[in-house]
Formats: structure tokens, sequence, C-alpha cells
């Protein structure tokens, strides 16, 4: 069991937890994710992090409600428990002095960029960020980056935040400004993470992406995590999760996490359901409960 | 090699013996097992347990137990069930194999111990892993256990996997009195015997019971932990204290045939498939939060001849498959799977294409799996396994339908600790060097055994690497010498 020491919520949806892992805690590095599973009869889904106290022995993730796991998870809060949380997994970040990078993290994956500019920063290179949501609310770890980041710029779907546009709006003007730029790391979901492969792959700008497929062990047991690169299979959980952008077939990635959508959706729909009759209840419960017994009598 | 009757406690004369028929294994028909996961074979009952013990010759060299890869005393053990010491039996197995329940039930007897039996020149070998399991069994029933008292010696070991080979080296060091504990990348202990072999054939509730009888001998267990990433050997060894550690951390990587169209939906390795559903529940979708494609009414073939291939497709075939295949790329003499498991998948309907290869998947062009495009094959000459090597024939090719493919064709070697632990020796398939006598790898202290250290193979040679690794390190941590 994994306990729970702070629960914050980042942005609708998207929480942030602290949790006892004193093992992962020490182990971690920029680029590396976790695997939980909440209780016994639910799955195992890898998850970013987002920093870790190896002093304190705490690791955080990030987690964005999506499907039924992620929105149980998002109810958990300080103090409750995680039954299983292994790793750190994947292979870490390669950071080095390359010159100048520019991280990118789109939605949820900035969390997972986060670590891995600061490292980037502290071995010296000069870090542009790039970071993009939906809209101003879904902006998360703005301080953060903006503290290891040389310059950092966001955009906003809507605009209703930063400016207008799309993180690849702002790649490409560094590109047509003359910037010179040494690798790009992106992190984020897989269309963005596409159009700036295509986008770097044309002027020649070593480009590494993180993946996120279905997984199941994270150990390379499985090979469910499969994914296509320079026409080889890979595993994301013992070869990546980093890879070359330019070799990543995207179209693979994309159909491979389609596989199971209809589970995913019943899985969701019905723990919607049951969560709103549970709610109801209890709503009626307390709106029993506020009434004198007396008058509930009445009612009857 | 004669067999002799000195001071034997079988009342029944030699050549009366071989005129015992072997008593047939009580079993689940196979029409209604097809469609359940419980277990296939149904045990012996004391009575069959001891018509059939009586069979055994009594062999003054019994080749059972030399070859029996942790050297079980078979003769002894099988003496004390003719006379009804049922729990004395299986004292007597324990002295050598800590997982008799495991063992008597997936063990491939007929190559190790009834493969070598003196009655099978004649008749039917003895039922050795029959009365294994029956011993075992009955143990648990009576639930009296044998937990041996050893002075603690103050030495600790890591063992690096809960699979069948750390379980035995941990059985036997805790035995000896060392502090032994186990680490377990899953968040369930056991291995292959957990996420890999179905309950039809190896029910769950028999693990965890042999786990909490080490757990009363004094082993402890960590899961989620990976070594090589959430703690490496190294800091085992410097940080933690252990003075010795023994890698048992399995086959790892599943292998694909890199032919066009691995990667549609559809595709499974074996490992995958047999992990979403003995680990994972998935069948119990959902009840358990863990999806796989729904089986039910349609085709699916495994692709391989080995036991991990069987336990595959028989789990498709319960989980309501149409049509369930075999498809290998040789013929029935050179399939690795044991041979009771091939006798059971034909049983229960399971389709062989022998001598068949797939060399192209096909899909529905949105990245669904719809057929396998395959090629028969002929045996030449044979090839560095000894076996002949398949040919494809000439303009053989043809589509087998297909909504689920599962590739079973072996695995390659797990990186994880290899690349983490400066020093180990690999060898150029990337598995650990270990010596075969001693299981002690390239660097000090540091032992390996089982399929980390062969490649993929079977429990029991799992186990006799962990029986010889134990023993060397028994011996390493008594006399300090390297």
């Amino acid at each position: 069991m994994f306990r729970i020491v702070d629960a914050q919520f980042l942005a609708p949806g998207i929480k942030r937890f602290v949790i006892e892992a004193p093992r992962i805690a020490r182990k971690q590095k920029p680029g590396q994710f976790v695997i939980l599973r909440i209780y016994e009869e639910g799955e195992r889904i890898p998850v970013t992090i987002e920093n870790s106290d190896p002093d304190r022995g705490t690791v955080n993730i990030v987690v964005q409600s999506a499907g039924k796991t992620t929105q149980l998870l998002n109810l958990l809060n300080t103090g409750d428990q995680i039954l299983d949380v292994v790793g750190p997994l994947g292979k870490p970040s390669q950071i080095a002095n390359y010159g100048t990078v520019v991280v990118v993290g789109g939605g949820v994956g900035t969390a997972m960029a986060y670590p891995t500019a600061a490292a980037l920063k502290s071995a010296g290179n000069r870090v542009i960020s790039i970071v993009g949501a939906r809209n101003k609310e879904l902006v998360i770890l703005e301080p953060e980056m903006r503290a290891v980041s040389d310059s950092l710029m966001i955009t906003t779907d809507d605009g209703s935040y930063a400016d207008k546009g799309f993180v690849t709006d702002k790649l490409r003007q560094l590109i047509q400004n003359g910037t010179r730029i040494d690798l790009v790391v992106a992190v984020g979901p897989i269309v963005m993470m596409k159009a700036i492969a295509e986008m770097t792959r044309k002027e020649n700008i070593h480009t590494v992406v993180s993946l996120n497929p279905i997984m199941i062990d994270g150990t390379g047991m499985c090979g469910g995590c499969r994914v296509l690169v320079d026409g080889k299979s890979q595993f994301a959980c013992v070869d990546g999760p980093e890879f070359d952008a330019h070799q990543v077939d995207f179209a693979v990635l994309v159909q491979r996490n389609s596989m199971y959508r209809d589970a995913e959706q019943r899985s969701l729909a019905e723990f919607q359901r049951v969560s709103a009759v549970e709610s109801s209840a209890r709503e009626l419960e307390h709106a029993c409960a506020a009434v004198p017994a007396s008058r509930r009598g009445e009612q009857r | 090699m004669s067999p002799v009757a000195k001071k034997s406690l079988n009342p029944m004369p030699l050549k009366e013996r071989i005129k015992v028929p072997r008593q047939l294994m009580p079993e689940q028909a196979a029409e209604e097992r097809a469609h359940n996961f419980t277990e296939v074979n149904l045990g012996y009952s004391p009575e069959l347990a001891q018509q059939e013990a009586v069979r055994c010759l009594e062999c003054a060299k019994p080749t059972c137990t030399d070859n029996c890869p942790v050297g079980v005393k078979v003769k002894e053990f099988v003496e004390l069930i003719v006379v009804g010491d049922f729990l004395g039996a299986a004292a007597k197995i324990r002295e050598d194999n800590v997982l008799p329940a495991v063992t008597g039930r997936v063990c491939p007897q007929e190559d190790h111990c009834e493969g070598k039996c003196l009655l099978s020149k004649k008749v039917k070998p003895l039922g050795i892993g029959y009365l294994e399991r029956f011993v075992a069994d009955y143990e648990k029933r009576m639930g009296i256990r044998f937990v041996p008292g050893a002075q603690p010696t103050g030495k600790r070991v890591a063992v690096v996997g809960s699979g069948p080979s750390g379980l035995t080296v941990a059985g036997d060091l805790v035995q000896k009195g060392h502090k032994v504990r186990v680490f377990e990348a899953l968040h369930e202990l056991g291995g292959v015997l957990v996420y890999g072999i179905p309950e039809f054939r190896l029910p769950k509730q028999i693990i965890r019971e042999q786990l909490d009888y080490m757990r009363e001998m004094g082993v402890e267990f960590e899961t989620d932990v990976v070594v090589g990433r959430t703690v490496t050997i190294d800091e085992l060894i410097e940080e933690e204290g252990y003075d010795a550690v023994y890698i048992g951390t399995g086959a790892g990587l599943p292998q694909f045939m890199n032919i066009p169209g691995e990667h549609f939906n559809g595709v499974y390795s074996a490992n995958e498939f047999l992990t979403r559903i003995n680990l994972m529940k998935a069948y119990k979708f959902p009840t358990y939060d863990e999806p796989m494609l729904d089986l039910r009414g349609r085709d699916v073939a495994v692709i391989g001849g080995g036991n991990t291939a069987l336990d595959a497709i028989r789990s498709a075939l319960r989980l309501g498959a149409r049509k369930a295949y075999v498809i290998y790329r040789r013929s029935d003499a050179e399939m690795p799977a044991r041979a009771e498991e091939v006798h059971h998948a034909r049983q229960e309907g399971i389709d062989f294409q022998m001598l068949t290869a797939p060399v192209e998947f096909l899909s529905d062009g949105k990245g669904w799996l719809t057929a396998a495009r395959c090629v028969r094959m002929e045996l030449g000459e044979p090839d560095a396994s000894g076996r002949r090597r398949p040919v494809p024939k000439q303009g053989s090719e043809f589509d087998l339908p297909l909504s689920v493919a599962i590739i079973a064709i072996g695995t390659s070697a797990n990186p994880i600790v290899q690349s983490t632990t400066p020093g180990l020796g690999t060898n150029k398939r990337g598995y650990i060097q270990a010596s075969e006598e001693t299981q002690r790898t390239t660097r000090k202290a540091v032992f390996a055994g089982g399929d980390i250290v062969t490649g993929s193979a079977t429990v029991i040679l799992a186990m006799g690497a962990g029986r010889r690794a134990a023993k060397s390190i028994h011996e390493y941590l008594t006399t300090g010498e390297w």
C-alpha cells in the first residue's frame, strides 16, 4: 500500500498526488513513469511522474481524468492509499548539454516534460519551453516551467490565456526566426507529437517524443506496449518511453491505443452510472437527515 | 538398474507389479471443461494413489531420481504411499522440492522421471507426477505443515523474482537458517506460475498456499519492486546489506515473428494474452477493470507449439472462441509441449494446423486483424537444434480467417537487470552467464538461474537451477570463498 500524503487539483480534471514511495523517490529520473493499480479488481495503468523528493521519500504523480481508473484515482485524497505503485519504469531521458533545447508540453504532457526540462537546464542547455492547453484553466505547472526555462511560451486553443493557437505555431515561429535548435523534446497528445515530428523532420532537428501506449506490466514481459519505430517493434516500457520522433509510426500508435475503446467506454459508463446512483443516494440520505423525524413521518 | 525387493514395504511381488495397469487420472469431461477454467485433472483418491504406487519396481539405482532436475527421492516417497503414510511421503518430497503441488501438475514428467522409469520399457511408466500431486494435495487438505527450525545464521539473501526458481532458492535457503527476502516486479507473487499458467492447469489457490507455507518458514516477500529500476543489485548488496543475491527474473521479452501486420489490433503476444487473463482477470471484465478483446464466436489461432501456446489457445477456447487453432511449423514429433497437454487440447477440440506457418497478417484496412496468410511446410535437414528444419512448400499459401492471433514463439532476454549491473557477464543472446554447476555469475556474491540464464525452459528446470544455486549460495555464505 502506498499512502497519499497530499492531493491537489492543478486544473479541472488534472490532479497532483504526493505519494509515499521511498524506493521510487530515490531512483526516479526525468522521463520515467510509474504503473499503478488502485484496488484488487483494478487495471494497471502507466502514470506520469512530475517530480520526487528522495529525502521525504515521496513521488509526485499527475493524473488526468479520462477513463474509469483515472476518474476513480482523482476521487482519492490525502490519507487514502493506492494498492500498488511500481517504478520508476522506462529509460530516463538522455540528459546532456545539447545547446539550445525546445521543450514542448501539451496538456497533461507538461507534467512529464517538466522534470526533463529542469534536468536539461541544469545540464547547461538554453531551454525554451512551449506549453499548450485547450484553455486557461488547463494550463498547468506554469511557474515550475518558467523557473527552469530561459523563455516560456504559452498557447491556448481558444485564446483564453496567453497566445491563441497551438504549440506548433510557436515552434514554427522559432524556426522561422532562425533560432538555432539542437533538440526538441515533445510530450503531449499523439496528434501534437506527430505534428511536431513532421515540422522538425523537414528542418532536420533531432526530436524526441515520449510515448504512452497501452501497457500492463511495464517490465517488458507482455509486449502489449509495442510501438513501431523505424519499422521495427519496440517496447515502450523497456526501449522507451522516449523515441526518435522521426522514426515513430504515429498511425500505428493511434490504432493500437484504440484497441479497447469499446470496453473502456463501457467501463466508464458503468462507473458513472453507479457513481450517479451512489451520489443521489447520498444526497437523499443527507436531505432526509436534515429533516426532523417527525416531519419525515408526516411526509409519508 | 536391476529391480530389487530388499526390505521393501511393498507387499506385491515384483512380477505382479508390472501387471497392474497405470491408474488413469480422473478428469473433467472434455466437452464440459472446454467452457470453464476449473482444473482439468481432478487428482487421485487415496485408493487410486495406493494402487498406482504399488507398481513401482523400486530400482536399486533409481533413474527417475537421477533424471529429476531437483532430485526428488521418488522410490522413497512412493513406498510411503504404499504403506499409507501420505504425510511422510509429502515430507520426503519436500526435502528436495518446495513446490510439489506445482510440479505434480506442470512438470513434463515424460522428459524426466517418468521418461526414464524402468516400467516404461514394457508398459506405461509409473504415474510419478500424479502421485506427487496426490501427496501434496493430501498434505494441504490435512492442513499439516512441516516447518523446520534451523538455527539462524545471520546471513541475508535477496532473491530477485518470485517464480519457480526464486521460490526454490528461497525455500532451500530459509531451511538452512538464512534470512531470505524475495523481490517481485508484479503486484502478485509467483511469476510465471501466476501470470502464465492458467487456472485450469494450475489453480492459483495452490500457489497462494505454497506462498503461505513459505511465509510460515520465514521467507519475506516484497512486491512492486523491479530490480534494476526500483533498486539495483549493487544497492541491495552495498546499501541494504544482503550477503548474496540470486537473480531469477525469468525469460522476459516476448518474441515476434517480424512479419507484416504484426501490429494489427487483435495480434497478441502469448505473454500479454495470458497476463490479461491470469493476472488481471480480464475475462471477468467489467467486474475487473482490465479489458481484453471479446472472443465469443471469434476465430482464434496461436502460433507456436510449446506449453505457453497450448495454455493460450485453450484459454481462448474457454472464453468462447468459435474456432481455436494451433499453427505450428513443424510436426507432432517436434512439439515441445507436454504430452498430456497436447492430448487434453485435442480432446477439447483444438484444431492443430501442423507444418504450417503464417507469413503475413491481413487487416480490414482499419488496423483490425482479419486473417493470417499461411504456408504449408515440409521437414528438411536437421537444423542447429537437431530438429528437422521446416521448409515452405511452393504454392501452398492460404488465408486462415482470424479475429485474434496469439504469438507464442518464445522469448528473448529481458535486459533490465543486466543493463543496470556493471560487471555482470551476459552471453551473446543477452542472457546472464552463470556456471551450470554452481549458478555463480561473473559478479561476486551474485547468482542467477532459470530462464534468465537458459532462455525459455520449464518450471522444473528453473527449480533445478534454484536448487543448485541454493546449495552454492549456502557454501559461499558458510565459507566466504568465491
